[in-house]
């Protein structure tokens, strides 16, 4: 039970900001995290950024996959 | 691939790893293997992409008691069709809870017969309200997981901070880990793998899940919510089983990090302390809810309207337990498809559009009228 | 300019010089035609000499009433001609009944009348009869419009949604889900800033192209409130066959795609207010095809699957990484989750 879209900021001032997720902008209230700035990506639930959001990890996934495909052998 | 949406959802890199998989689940002989998610957000998932008619056939899904909707007693629905009911009382709630069933009732019904009932996509939309109409009682009908808890107990702190005396909170926030416990430690139980939820894990970190395998050896894949997501973490925890491991491989780590949200945990903390909480068709599961603090007590609807929200009836032939917990499918209920079905819905099971029972309906009917074997679980 | 008032009073509704005075200044210079003129209890009208004639009723209670792209008023003649339209009929005439709350601005009234006047003349109908009743103030909301319309069916084709054909070729006439989101995107409760505009407009000159072209149309629809979903699965009760979508076909515009994915919601089940869905065969598809693109609103028309002689009475998608879903009937309107 958890919708939610990486979205990227576009603005914050304090704990309010707005989010742009593939042409939808949201309201977003950032309450919950530290050291956000305008480009970052963060996950929005409900109208809260819940957790930062990290795209360059696409690395890592795929070096996941490449590690367990390796050890099939 | 370059992390756009768009590559985790890109056929060519799920024709692979379907490949991966059906060479990984051949490798643990020809037995079955059950992997249960526990997020109603990768039941909707996995139907919306229909991985199931994917996957080989020793391979199964199960979809166990992830769904807040689904395992919300009808008690809960209850007290929030009673508060509703008082005429200086707006009812706001996220879109889930609309339709289900309460022992006789629902919000929809209610909503048809006068109350003051108000949909939203955010609790700041309460805080609002409260504060556009200061003569108005405004609850809001605070349910979810790890993932909403923090901008709730955060809502919560506002609603004192600002002296909103007219908002107030009816909370039935679970908490996954207990469930996990309760899953894992139970004899009938055969799950051979976890897929864990990628959006409570973005907050609660992996830790429990490393808990669950000390304790249980039961392998565990925190898991995204994409298609590449879902078919890596289903290789990934084939692979651990074919191996004999048990381990927490983090397949979603763009947005899970081991240590959490710690500052979404402590503003939990602030607003709510750990309780029982009966969990709709799995009973009361200790210490597995969220309730709020007596710091707060102005702003909890039950201390304020003084309701006590009952377990409430639920049909004493439901099974919606054991199919939670994997024990039975779906038709071995004797009340699937006779007394219980996604029009007249009985239990929680059938209550989410995706739940397990609603999902085998669907794809049974359907294999009904085509004559062949069914892809729905 | 007679009416002192700037909002809606009962005796707007009363029968009297006050609804008089209503009539003749909004709602007669917006769409005054030899018919309406008389301002008879019933318009007498002609050309009706075809042999069928296609007769819609419907009523409108959308809310906000003015949202991006269009208003009530657009969504009232649009709604109606394209009813006229999807049985293949040319829509001639339509009637207008308002029902208004006491204390709603005469400034919206007029801004409603004028857009029912210009949807109107884009389709080329008329309005040619009207009641009008106002309701104390908080028995109604705002304004409910409720119409009739009338066309004439010219063609000989049987257009209906029991006519699907074992392999029709599935077609819509452009992008899935705009009217839907735009308008949650003004309701109250939904924080989220969207530039989808409704796709709210007639269609009869769209469906009149194709009725002209030639082509074997078998079934014609307009999917409106449960989306493209709730059309299809009608059609293949209907028609006991069974429709087999594929979704990497099916056109939504990226924004739609993210208000969708923000909300909990599947664009097939989100409404439209300006497209449809057409089934004819598969020799025919390509030309209706090519002839729905030449027209602006079906420029981004597309085959989005066929008609099977399985899963009778279901709806089937071939999902964008190849499993199968069922796109089941919805059971009511699709709200906004977090799970």
């Amino acid at each position: 039970m958890c919708l939610a879209v990486p979205a990227r900021v576009l603005e914050i001032h304090g704990d309010e900001g707005t989010v742009e997720w593939q042409g939808t902008k949201v309201q977003a209230n950032f309450c919950l995290l530290d050291d956000v700035s305008p480009g970052d990506y963060v996950l929005i639930h409900a109208g809260f950024a819940i957790q930062k959001y990290q795209p360059e990890e696409a690395q890592e996934l795929m070096e996941l996959w490449r590690k367990v495909s390796e050890g099939a052998d | 691939m370059k992390g756009r949406i768009e590559d985790y959802r890109d056929p060519r890199l799920t024709d692979e790893l379907l490949r991966d998989i059906r060479e990984a689940a051949g490798r643990i002989s020809s037995r079955t293997v059950s992997l249960m998610e526990v997020c109603g957000t990768h039941t909707m998932a996995i139907a919306r992409y229909g991985i199931r008619s994917l996957l080989p056939d020793n391979l199964k899904l199960l979809s166990g008691p992830g769904c807040p909707v689904c395992v919300t007693p009808a008690g809960y629905v209850d007290a929030a069709v009673l508060l509703s009911r008082d005429p200086g009382v707006t009812v706001v709630t996220f879109g889930d809870l609309m339709r289900v069933p309460g022992s006789d009732s629902s919000l929809t019904s209610a909503k048809a017969s006068g109350a003051d009932i108000r949909v939203a996509y955010s609790p700041s939309y309460a805080i609002e309200l409260a504060r556009q109409h200061p003569h108005r009682k405004i609850v809001f009908l605070a349910i979810g997981f790890e993932t909403t808890a923090p901008s709730l107990a955060w809502s919560i702190l506002q609603a004192k901070e600002n002296g909103l005396e007219n908002l107030s909170f009816l909370s039935a926030c679970k908490l996954i880990p207990p469930a996990l416990h309760a899953l894992a430690s139970s004899e009938e139980v055969k799950i051979d793998g976890l897929i864990c939820p990628g959006h409570v894990s973005a907050i609660i970190g992996t830790s429990p899940y490393a808990e669950i395998v000390r304790r249980y050896r039961i392998p565990c894949a925190v898991s995204g919510f994409e298609p590449v997501d879902v078919l890596l973490s289903v290789l990934l925890l084939c692979r651990q089983i074919a191996g004999g491991e048990a381990r927490v491989d983090i397949e979603y780590s763009r947005s899970v990090r081991e240590e959490g949200n710690r500052k979404a945990l402590s503003l939990l903390q602030q607003a709510f302390e750990p309780a029982d909480s009966a969990w709709r068709g799995l009973g009361t599961i200790p210490v597995s809810g969220l309730k709020i603090r007596p710091a707060f007590s102005a702003h909890d609807a039950e201390a304020v309207f003084g309701v006590d929200v009952p377990l409430g009836k639920d049909n004493p032939a439901c099974r919606c337990g054991d199919v939670l917990r994997g024990v039975i499918s779906p038709p071995e209920c004797p009340l699937f498809r006779t007394r219980c079905s996604p029009l007249t819905p009985v239990g929680a099971c059938m209550v989410s559009s995706e739940g397990a029972c609603a999902a085998f309906y669907k794809y049974y009917q359907l294999e009904q009228k085509k004559g062949s074997r069914p892809h729905g679980d | 300019m007679a009416i002192e008032s700037d909002r809606i009073l009962i005796a707007h509704g009363g029968g009297g010089t006050a609804m008089q005075e209503l009539v003749r200044e909004i709602f007669v210079p917006a769409f005054n035609n030899q018919f309406l003129e008389p301002l008879q209890d019933s318009a007498v009208i002609e050309e009706l000499a075809e042999d069928r004639l296609a007769f819609t009723t419907d009523a409108y209670v959308v809310r906000p009433l003015f949202f991006p792209g269009g208003d009530i008023g657009r969504l009232a003649v649009s709604g109606t001609v394209n009813d006229l339209a999807m049985a293949g009929a040319r829509p001639l005439y339509i009637s207008l009944s308002v029902i208004i709350e006491e204390g709603f601005p005469v400034e919206q009234l007029r801004a409603i009348a004028h857009s029912i006047s210009a949807t109107a003349e884009e389709a080329r109908v008329k309005v040619v009869t009207g009641d009008t009743k106002v309701v104390e103030k908080g028995a109604a909301d705002g304004i409910f419009i409720s119409t009739a319309g009338i066309g004439v069916i010219e063609t000989d084709l049987e257009i209906c949604s029991d006519r699907a054909d074992d392999g029709d070729a599935v077609i819509v006439s452009g992008y899935l889900g705009d009217h839907g989101i735009a308008v949650m995107s003004k309701r109250e409760g939904m924080d989220f800033t969207s530039e989808v505009r409704s796709d709210v407009a007639p269609l009869a000159g769209l469906v009149q192209e194709i009725l002209d072209a030639d082509i074997e149309i078998h079934v014609l629809r307009d999917p409106t409130r449960g989306g493209a979903a709730a059309a299809l699965n009608e059609i293949a009760q209907s028609s006991e066959v069974g429709i087999r979508l594929h979704a990497a076909k099916i056109p939504v515009r990226p924004e739609v795609l993210s208000a969708c994915d923000i909300l909990g919601l599947d664009p097939l089940y989100v409404a439209n207010e300006g497209k449809l869905i057409a089934l004819c065969p598969l020799d025919h598809a390509r030309k209706l095809l090519a002839l729905m693109r030449k027209h602006p609103l079906g420029a981004n028309a597309a085959i989005i699957g066929e008609v099977t002689s399985e899963w009778l009475g279901h709806v089937i998608m071939e999902t964008e990484i190849g499993g199968t879903r069922i796109v089941e009937m919805p059971y009511g309107e699709q709200l906004p989750r977090i799970c």
